[in-house]
């Protein structure tokens, strides 16, 4: 970083300034998957989120990011959307389907106290990226949804458009073992799919990922080779085990010194070792279950641990509200 | 205390509409839903003392209706009579009584009651108006309105006692007539407003009354019948199937869940790729059905078409091209992922994968999945070629055996776990194996479910039986046994699994000997153990059939230990309680409780202990033997001359008889194991110990005359007990 910016001071910043070509607001989401991620900034943002940055760690969903799971406790409201790239090592498939990753983004909008027109908004927003609701079917299907790993659970569903699952549409109920109140509203869109769908292209290496030639395979089809050969081939397994265990008493030693969010982050590792783990294949049906449940005692630890510290400064502000 | 309802005014009954409109219902919950608005409705109805006419429940996706027909304007006035304690009782009685009431001490009327001056409480409740009823009514049915998985919602939420909704509830129609019954319930308030089709109409709809809310819906795209929306899926479906010259292969879980996904369904037929189809009919079903709720169709010879039919909830501007281009798009996805599983897999064989077991832990005391494959293949081998049961090639099981769990690391079965079993029959299929190794992989699991077909093919039966042993004897070995509502290694259906395979083939296992072939030595408790949780499951399986639970311990001990064969307590049960089920049966069981009474009360052991005394165990073992014969029948006359040393009456006399030909004639169908025959040698006895019971006094003044007769009733105890051990039979 250091490094970095001592090179940017160093460069000649006229022709820097001179070759800049001022931002272009007629986005083009129908032609361009980073088009298509900026309209949905720009209307999230005018409805009145918080355009975060994705979290800085290897995590399997969007929900891990603190955004989303530390700020679905408490009674504060929290209007936010991000992208956030998604690590699924077990769908990995060498590049070689068109439709799995193991690497991808979700885009994220969470919603606290989910407001009354949620699903107005959700709608309007596909829309803004070019899908038309009496051209496509959408349809809300049930789907709950439940991650014992963050002691947490929803009711919501998947949004289909044309048979596709493009958004998981969730109202969380409890977070980290606590009844979330109030409740938040959070939508998952699942961004390749939806780009894929929007573009009609078959293969996710064929999006265009802007509109001046430069496709998505050429960003990550390399990526997903290699990685897919080290999620599932490579991996050292004692040493995954061992980085593992070294999470889990990471986790526990922030807590130890009342650092939640260090020991969320914790938490979060081990649920990204614990998925090499899998994807390696060296973890068993009854095993699973075990890991599981460690992985699910830190990150509730974690919150639990967030909500104590908290807690006090937000029945103070709200005196409606209780843990 | 009686309580007196006076009819309800008769006035030109008027139609009362609710509608609840809320966020998309799930499809699974519709029909409860339905039944519970209908209940609750009822409930308040009856409570208010409103009689109702015809009720109809619709549901969509977005809300659920209710029309009642022909309710009065007004409840009339109600006498309510309470009937209290009587006149010079207890004062306390008397404040608890009006405090009950809710009426003054001074407002009491004194009736006369059978001559007694008795206290009366007079209520008169008014009339009330239908609408201020509903009003009350509509917040009370969506407050106890119970859903499967309810939820809470928006800036209330800030307190978990906010209301609670399947998913969030945005709108209330509330008409009597064409009237607005007023209400509000956490912030949502009636009115006459409701929402078309979420994209095919916009703005408001006002509703007038019951009968032009289906009429307006219906113009705003919405076919609020949910029937009527299955008909046009059902028959929508078949159409399309047939213009493209298919044939539908029926769903009627998809038409109901997919008319639950739509207000204005429109079947489109759509094709994938004929490619897709080299891979098992049922992956391309199960993708089809269960993940995208799309209707499959068959060509003419019944073999599956490269056809798929969607139900889409809009009348596409282009007739719906998009939607189905789309849906083919996301089914040819997952099919590909299908074929890719289906290529990869097959590169190697069965037995190839089978190596991938021993890197899967199958529980962590129980070591691997390779490991238990090698006890199960044992189990198999040792079931067909030393207990016969089934009779078959215990190679072939054995092979079977050892193949059974190679599928579980095949692609394919991780990502359709369901599909366990039968991936593994068509990959053994695909590479050569005989076809009865095949179909054992393939049914092994079998049966899953109480209405599961049960295997009956010799090798399937032997594998499948020993996967179910090995799953039940490995738990139990470390101390895990389902608890109340929890049995996560589903040891429960294993059990149930079990039976019905002895059942259906009717298998005589020794269950010592399986323990000690599963083992490879004596385990020393855990053949007990497994029969009785059996035996268990065997009481929730026949209860159904009458067959009690007492009835099954009555008839599981055999020669004076727990029976280790299974399908013999059954037989015996059965029998019981079909016995039991008769005249004489029922009559025989109180004529034994009332001997076993006497013979606890006197605490007389009776003859049973004599003969043990002689080293003797049973003197009737060797009746049928010719050759022993003579010298029985001299000692059974001997014991009898011996204890005799009075004239019986004509009643005991009888007794004797009857016990001297049916106690050896049901020792003879037991050892036969003709469990009817030994309940038809019992029932013999009925009309003795009936007679003797009656004419006979057990409790003689003379000593040697009572303790005959206290020998007597032992030695029908005995007899029975030979037959089933009634003192566990209960009532």
């Amino acid at each position: 970083m250091t490094c970095h910016s001592h090179h940017m001071r160093g460069a000649p910043l006229t022709v820097f300034y001179a070759s800049a070509i001022a931002p272009r607001m007629d986005r083009n989401p129908q032609k361009s998957f980073q088009d298509m991620i900026l309209a949905l900034h720009d209307f999230w943002s005018a409805n009145g989120c918080l355009i975060l940055q994705p979290y800085d760690m290897r995590m399997g969903a969007g929900t891990f990011h603190t955004a989303t799971t530390l700020r679905a406790l408490g009674p504060e409201p929290w209007n936010a959307a991000f992208v956030q790239p998604c690590r699924r090592p077990t769908d990995g498939r060498y590049g070689e389907n068109p439709n799995r990753l193991q690497h991808y983004y979700q885009y994220q909008v969470i919603l606290k106290p989910s407001p009354p027109d949620i699903q107005d908004l959700y709608l309007k927003s596909l829309s803004v990226i070019g899908i038309d609701p009496l051209k496509h079917d959408i349809r809300f299907v049930e789907d709950d949804w439940e991650s014992p790993t963050l002691g947490a659970w929803g009711l919501g569903w998947e949004v289909w458009c044309d048979g596709m699952e493009v958004t998981q549409f969730t109202y969380f109920q409890q977070m980290g073992g606590f009844d979330c109140k109030p409740v938040a509203g959070e939508l998952t869109y699942g961004l390749e799919r939806l780009a894929m769908y929007i573009q009609g292209v078959d293969s996710v290496y064929d999006l265009a990922f802007n509109d001046r030639g430069v496709s998505y395979g050429e960003v990550f089809l390399e990526n997903e080779k290699q990685m897919s050969k080290w999620n599932f081939e490579v991996a050292e397994t004692d040493a995954l085990f061992d980085l593992f265990n070294k999470a889990e008493a990471e986790c526990k030693n922030a807590l130890a010194h009342n650092v939640p969010i260090a020991a969320y982050e914790q938490a979060v590792e081990a649920s990204h070792i614990f998925n090499l783990l899998q994807a390696r294949g060296v973890i068993s049906v009854q095993e699973r279950a075990s890991y599981m449940g460690r992985v699910r005692d830190l990150a509730r630890g974690s919150c639990e641990a967030h909500m104590e510290k908290e807690a006090p400064a937000w029945a103070e502000k709200y005196p409606e509200w209780s843990k | 205390m009686g309580r007196e309802i006076s009819g309800v005014v008769e006035m030109s009954g008027s139609d009362f509409l609710l509608e609840l409109r809320s966020e998309e219902i799930p499809a699974r919950m519709q029909a409860g839903a339905r039944a519970e608005l209908e209940k609750l409705f009822r409930r308040e109805m009856d409570a208010a003392g409103v009689t109702t006419g015809e009720i109809t429940v619709w549901s969509t996706p977005r809300r659920l209706a209710l029309i009642a027909r022909d309710l009065p304007q007004a409840t009339e006035a109600v006498s309510e009579e309470l009937k209290g304690p009587p006149v010079g009782a207890p004062d306390q009685a008397l404040e608890g009584f009006c405090r009950k009431a809710g009426v003054d001490k001074a407002d009491l009327e004194i009736r006369d009651v059978k001559g007694r001056e008795t206290y009366f409480a007079v209520k008169n409740v008014p009339g009330r108006a239908a609408r201020d009823l509903l009003a009350d009514a509509i917040p009370a049915i969506i407050r106890d309105f119970s859903w499967p998985k309810s939820m809470r919602w928006g800036a209330a939420s800030i307190s978990t006692e906010s209301l609670r909704w399947v998913r969030p509830l945005s709108g209330i129609v509330a008409l009597l007539g064409d009237d607005v019954v007023e209400c509000e319930v956490h912030g949502v308030t009636s009115g006459a407003v409701t929402l078309g089709h979420r994209f095919h109409h916009s703005g408001d709809i006002t509703v007038g009354n019951a009968d032009d809310y289906a009429v307006k819906l219906r113009a705003a795209h919405v076919i609020v019948d949910h029937e009527e929306r299955q008909d046009l899926i059902r028959q929508g479906a078949a159409k399309v199937a047939t213009e493209a010259g298919l044939k539908l292969v029926e769903d009627e879980g998809l038409v109901i869940e997919n008319a639950g996904l739509t207000e204005w369904p429109v079947p489109l037929l759509g094709r994938f790729e004929e490619d897709f189809l080299e891979v098992p009919p049922e992956t391309i079903q199960l993708t089809a059905r269960v993940n995208q709720k799309y209707f499959v169709c068959e060509d003419e010879a019944g073999k599956l078409a490269n056809a798929f039919i969607c139900t889409a909830n809009i009348e596409a501007e282009d007739g719906g091209a998009r939607v189905v281009d789309g849906n083919r798009k996301v089914l040819a996805a997952r099919l590909s992922d299908a074929r890719f599983f289906w290529d990869v897999d097959r590169k190697k064989t069965l037995a190839q994968h089978t190596k991938g077991l021993e890197r899967i832990t199958f529980h962590e005391k129980l070591g691997t999945v390779a490991e238990k494959v090698d006890r199960v293949a044992k189990l198999a081998d040792w079931l067909v070629f030393d207990a016969k049961a089934p009779n078959g090639d215990h190679k072939l099981a054995r092979q079977a055996a050892e193949l059974s769990k190679a599928d579980l690391v095949t692609e394919m079965v991780g990502e359709f776990p369901e599909l366990q079993g039968l991936m593994g029959g068509y990959y053994a299929k695909a590479e050569g194996l005989p076809v009865e190794v095949s179909e054992a992989i393939r049914d092994h699991y079998k049966p899953v479910g109480a209405s599961d077909e049960v295997p009956t093919a010799p090798t399937t039966v032997a594998v499948s039986l020993a996967d179910k042993l090995d799953n039940l004897l490995s738990f139990f070995r470390i101390g895990i046994l389902p608890t109340g509502s929890k049995d996560p290694f589903a040891l429960r259906r294993a059990a149930l699994g079990y039976l019905r395979l002895v059942q259906a083939n009717e298998l005589k296992l020794e269950l010592d000997q399986v323990v000690h072939a599963w083992a490879s030595q004596r385990v020393a408790g855990l053949p007990e153990k497994l029969g009785e949780f059996l035996l268990d499951r065997l009481a929730v399986q026949l209860r159904d059939e009458g067959v009690r639970h007492d009835y099954i311990q009555a008839s599981r001990s055999w020669q004076g230990r727990p029976d280790m064969r299974v399908d013999r307590v059954e037989a015996r049960a059965r029998a019981l309680a079909a016995f039991l089920g008769t005249e004489d049966g029922a009559n025989l069981l109180a004529g034994y409780k009332r001997a076993a009474n006497i013979l606890k009360k006197e605490d007389w052991h009776g003859a049973e202990g004599e003969i043990a005394r002689t080293g003797e165990e049973d003197p009737l073992a060797l009746v049928d033997d010719p050759d022993m014969k003579a010298v029985i029948d001299a000692k059974m006359s001997e014991r009898h001359a011996k204890e005799l040393s009075y004239t019986p009456e004509p009643a005991e006399k009888a007794l004797m008889d009857a016990l001297a030909t049916a106690e050896p004639a049901a020792a003879k169908a037991i050892a036969a194991e003709d469990f009817s025959a030994a309940m038809a040698a019992l029932a013999s006895l009925r009309a003795p110990i009936d007679r003797f019971f009656d004419e006979v006094t057990v409790n003689a003044e003379e000593e040697n005359k009572r303790a005959h007769r206290l020998d007597l009733l032992a030695a029908f105890r005995t007899a029975v007990h030979k037959v089933a051990d009634f003192s566990r039979i209960e009532g």
